[in-house]
This record gives structure tokens, sequence and C-alpha cells, in this order.
């Protein structure tokens, strides 16, 4: 979700819609998944305490989701999309992922669970929502930061028919799955009798995996091939307005001397694509800010505004965490082995260790600051 | 967002308070350390509430020596907090004074949790009961050593390490913590030894 959230704005040419709701859906679907894990077992025999609470949870998931769908959506309706290889993946995912949250709805809800158990339907589910609602965006996300990574543009002829062909493919593949488990197919089977109604879903199910096989193939083609012929990618290479394409394509070391001074979640955007930015006093500055100290310092901030409260002192360079480390490894031994004076004495080696890792060094004010 | 550009010069170094990256660790240790315990007690609870014979199976916990213990761990932490204020006011000699005597409170509720440990008619394999109840108190009597751990090295900085009015983190974590110590041996205490009285 997040990585959507940073490709659609790019190639929509607008600001994400809704952003803090977005950024809160994901923190929230991010919270309830740790809420869910019994939805694989509806129909195993658990108390109906547990599996109400579980399936309650599954469908909470709904309301994040469809926030963040509808954001993305509108942002791409209220923009000016251009179509190249990640937004292309980006839109498809937003297919897969409300084809796949729905097959999710449903099984969420126990009744309609215990019917499609062990059936092709949790197959086909599962897959849209693994393959789907996660390689997808990879792939754009790969399309999308590659070129920062490498310094080559990945080939974008290859790359279209790398999107519909996975997309064919996949779709081709694995929707039918929906079809064979509502027929009574069960999964994990290998071979079944002929006549039983599932030929004709199976036979387009074994086409679309081919195909969507030729589509990842075309992927793996498309890699090599731009590692070595790529256009070089240049520092922005899709006029994006996040701050990783306001440095070179590969970043060197130590790409920024000092902290950028930061006004917008859009920098690069400020005063063109964004409107309202003509106040250059408001404006980023991307290359003017605090040095602190050779990276030996940094700037401790608030939680939510990240406004500047403290300057911080980084670690230096101490033998206590090894000391420590090698402490523990004696303490350990001793007690596998059963020597527990060893284990002891090492204890307390390790109480001393932490003592003089954590006293405090001199204090005082750092004199290198700008 | 800033509105302002904000000079770092002006900022204090590590922070101060909760702006310190410190306070921060100790405040997310509790929290990550009191789930621990809320998983252990909702064990606790889950399995009492499907009890079909007596819980505990060998009748409710004796209060003789846990009663007095409870109190003397709630005692500590009122030393712990005079300890706090004396730095707070600048008193070195208070903060030492008091650190000390919570320590030697704290001593004493792990010495007597052992007599209490001993006391027991279950042992950790009995069953189900000695079972969480050794885990549950056991943890707790981990938590509560690494606080006396703590104590000392608060100890031995305020007597060497130069604690001011202003810069005593160590103290108020060390603090902090020793009240968690404290509020999950009264969760513990009630669980164990209170609710089944109550509830059954």
């Amino acid at each position: 979700m997040g990585m959507i959230s940073e490709i659609i704005p790019t190639f929509a040419r607008r600001p994400l819609v809704g952003y803090g709701w977005v950024a809160l859906a994901t923190v929230v679907t991010g919270i309830l998944g740790f809420g869910v894990w019994v939805h694989h077992m509806f129909a195993t025999g658990l108390p109906q305490m547990s599996m109400a609470f579980f399936s309650v949870a599954s469908l909470t998931i709904v309301f994040p989701s469809a926030v963040a769908v509808f954001s993305w959506i509108a942002t791409i309706w209220h923009g000016r999309p251009v179509w190249r290889t990640p937004m292309l993946f980006a839109a498809g995912f937003i297919i897969l992922f409300v084809i796949g949250g729905v097959s999710g709805v449903v099984t969420a809800a126990i009744p309609y669970d215990w019917q499609v158990t062990d059936s092709y339907f949790v197959v086909a589910h599962l897959h849209y929502v693994l393959v789907g609602i996660n390689v997808f965006p990879v792939m754009a996300a790969f399309y999308y930061w590659l070129p920062k990574m490498t310094g080559r543009m990945m080939n974008e002829t290859l790359g279209k028919w790398n999107f519909w062909v996975m997309f064919i493919g996949f779709n081709l593949g694995f929707f039918p799955m929906h079809i064979a488990g509502i027929l009574g197919m069960p999964r994990r089977i290998y071979t079944y009798p002929a006549g039983l109604g599932w030929d004709t879903v199976n036979l387009i199910t074994s086409i679309g995996a081919w195909i969507f096989a030729a589509g990842v193939l075309i992927f793996v083609v498309n890699f090599f091939w731009s590692m070595r012929f790529g256009a070089p990618a240049g520092d922005n290479p899709w006029d994006a307005g996040t701050l990783e394409w306001s440095t070179s394509s590969p970043p060197p070391e130590y790409n920024f001397a000092v902290i950028p001074t930061i006004r917008s979640r859009l920098p690069l955007w400020e005063g063109r694509v964004m409107e309202g930015q003509t106040n250059p006093d408001a404006r980023s500055a991307i290359w003017q800010g605090p040095a602190l100290a050779d990276g030996r310092e940094a700037v401790g901030i608030s939680p939510l505004d990240a406004d500047p409260m403290a300057v911080l002192r980084m670690p230096k360079d101490s033998l206590a965490p090894l000391l420590l480390a090698l402490s523990l490894t004696g303490v350990f031994y001793g007690m596998v082995t059963g020597i527990y004076l060893m284990a002891l004495l090492f204890g307390i080696c390790v109480l001393l260790c932490l003592v003089g890792w954590l006293w405090p060094a001199s204090p005082g004010r750092a004199e290198d600051e700008v | 967002m800033t509105s302002a550009t904000v000079d770092v010069r002006e900022l204090p170094i590590q922070g101060k308070g909760r702006s310190d990256p410190g306070w921060w660790a100790m405040v997310w240790t509790i929290a990550t350390e009191a789930m621990l315990f809320a998983f252990l007690l909702f064990s606790f609870y889950y399995i009492g509430s499907m009890a079909r014979s007596a819980w505990p199976p060998s009748g409710p916990l004796s209060l003789k020596l846990s009663l007095p213990n409870t109190i003397i761990l709630i005692v500590s932490s009122i030393f712990m907090w005079l300890a706090e204020r004396g730095i707070e006011r600048g008193s070195h000699t208070q903060l030492r004074a008091f650190l000390a005597i919570t320590f030697l409170l704290g001593l004493a509720f792990a010495i007597i949790q052992g007599f209490e440990w001993r006391a027991q008619p279950f042992r950790p394999t009995t069953g189900v009961f000695g079972s969480l109840f050794y885990t549950i108190t056991g943890f707790h009597g981990a938590h509560v050593i690494v606080g006396l751990i703590m104590n000392l090295f608060v100890q031995m900085r305020a007597w060497f390490g130069g604690f001011t009015r202003e810069r005593h983190l160590a103290v108020t974590n060390a603090a902090m913590y020793w009240h968690f110590v404290d509020v999950v041996w009264l969760f513990v205490f009630i669980s164990l030894y209170i609710s089944p009285r109550v509830a059954y």
C-alpha cells in the first residue's frame, strides 16, 4: 500500500488524494492484520467466541482498504495520468486488490467460508492476495525505482508487454479457479476423473498459467537487457516529486551533506505541479540545512510533526558491545554445559560491560556543529 | 510542520525529559513487557475459566507471606518516588539514601518471594496451576532482579556519575521501571491470590 501510494501520484501528476487518510488506513490495516490469523482455521472446530472475534476482525479490514482504494482511484480520476509501465502495474494492482478483497470479505463470513473451505475458491482468493496484491505492486516498484538504483531505465516496450501478458495471464489462470471451487473442486488434488464438469475451467487455468509464466519471463529478459543496454536514467526520469529523485542515479555515497529543509511532501513539485506554492520562502531548500558533525550527530524530532527537539549524539566506536557479546556467549556456554560457576562469572562480566557501555561520556557541547 | 527555521545551536544535546530518546526507549520497553504480562495473565484467566474442578486445585493461596510482601513492594515504590524527588530538588543525599532504602525493600521482597515459593504445596510440574503460578511469579521475579540491578547502577552514578537537577534521566528511567514492576505485581497478586477467592 505504501509503494502504491508513492507511485500513483507521480504518474497521475497530482498529490495523493486524502494523504492523511491513506497513511492512517495503511497503519490500521497493518495493526488489524495481526488479529485475523484464525480465519485460516474456521473449519477446524474452534470455540464460537474465537471464531466470532476473528471473523469480525477480518471483516473490519474492509474499511481501511476501501479508504485506500477510493483515494487511489480519486487520485487517478482527478489527475492527468501518464500510462508508463509502473503506473500500469499500479492500476492493475487496484483491480486485483478489489477482486482479492471481495473474495476475502465473503470468506471472512464463517457460513460462506464453510461452504468453500478446502475448495479451489480459496486457492483463487489466496493467489489474488499473494500475487495480485503483493507481486504486482513489487513489479510496479521494480520498474519505478530500479532506474534510481542502477542508473538505467527498464525498456518501456518490453515493460508494457510485461504488464499486459502478466495481467491477462494472471486473470485467465486464477479467476476460473473461483468457478472451479464453487463447482466443488477440492484443493490439493493433482488429478480427477473426467466428467465432473471441471475440465473446461481447468483448461483455461492451464492456458492462463503458461501466459503468466511468459509474462514473468519477459520481466527477467527486460531486467538483464536493461542492466546492459538500458538508457541512462538521469536524476528524475519520471519527474517525480519526492526527495529520492533529487539526487543522481544511482545515488552517490554521502549524498546529502546537510539535512534538507523540507516544507511539503513533494518538494520537487513545489511551484510547478502543485499549485499555490508561489511564495519562495515557503518552499523547500533541499541543499540547505543543518550539517551535524560529519554524521556523528543527528536531529531528534517530535513523533508526529517532525519538529526538531534535540541534537542526538551518535555512539562512538567502542569495544563494549563486542565484550558484552563475548561475555553473553560465556554465560550461555556455562549454562548449556552445566558449569554454573562459569555462567555466574561471565554474568558478572555482562553487568560490568553494561555499566561501561551505559556510563555517560563527559557532558558538554560539541564544538563542530554548524 | 515547522513554520520558522530552527537554529540547531539552540537545541538541547540528547534532549531533555520527553524529548530524550532514552525516555522513549524505557516507555517502549515497559509497553512490550506489559504485553508479556498481559498474555501471561490472559492465559491464567482463560485456563481458570475452563477449570472443571477446584481452582487452584490445592485451595486458595495463603496470604500470610504474600500480603505483607505486597505492602513491602508498594512502600518501596514510594521511596523510589522520593529518591527521584530528591534529585529534582538537587539533593544528592536524598537520592542516595532513598535509592538504598528502595533497594533493600526490593531485595526483601525477592527473598520473601523465595520463601513463598517454598511454602507452596505444588511444584511447576504438579499441574497447570503450578505451571502458571511459577511462570508468572518467576517472570515477575526476574523483572524485580533487573530492577534491583538498575537501582545499583543508578546508585553508582549517584555517587560518581554527576547527576544534576536537570540531567538525571537514568533516575527517571529506573524509577519508571520500578513503578512498572510494582504495578505488575498488583495485577499478579490480585489475579493469582485474590481472584480465585472471589470467583469460586
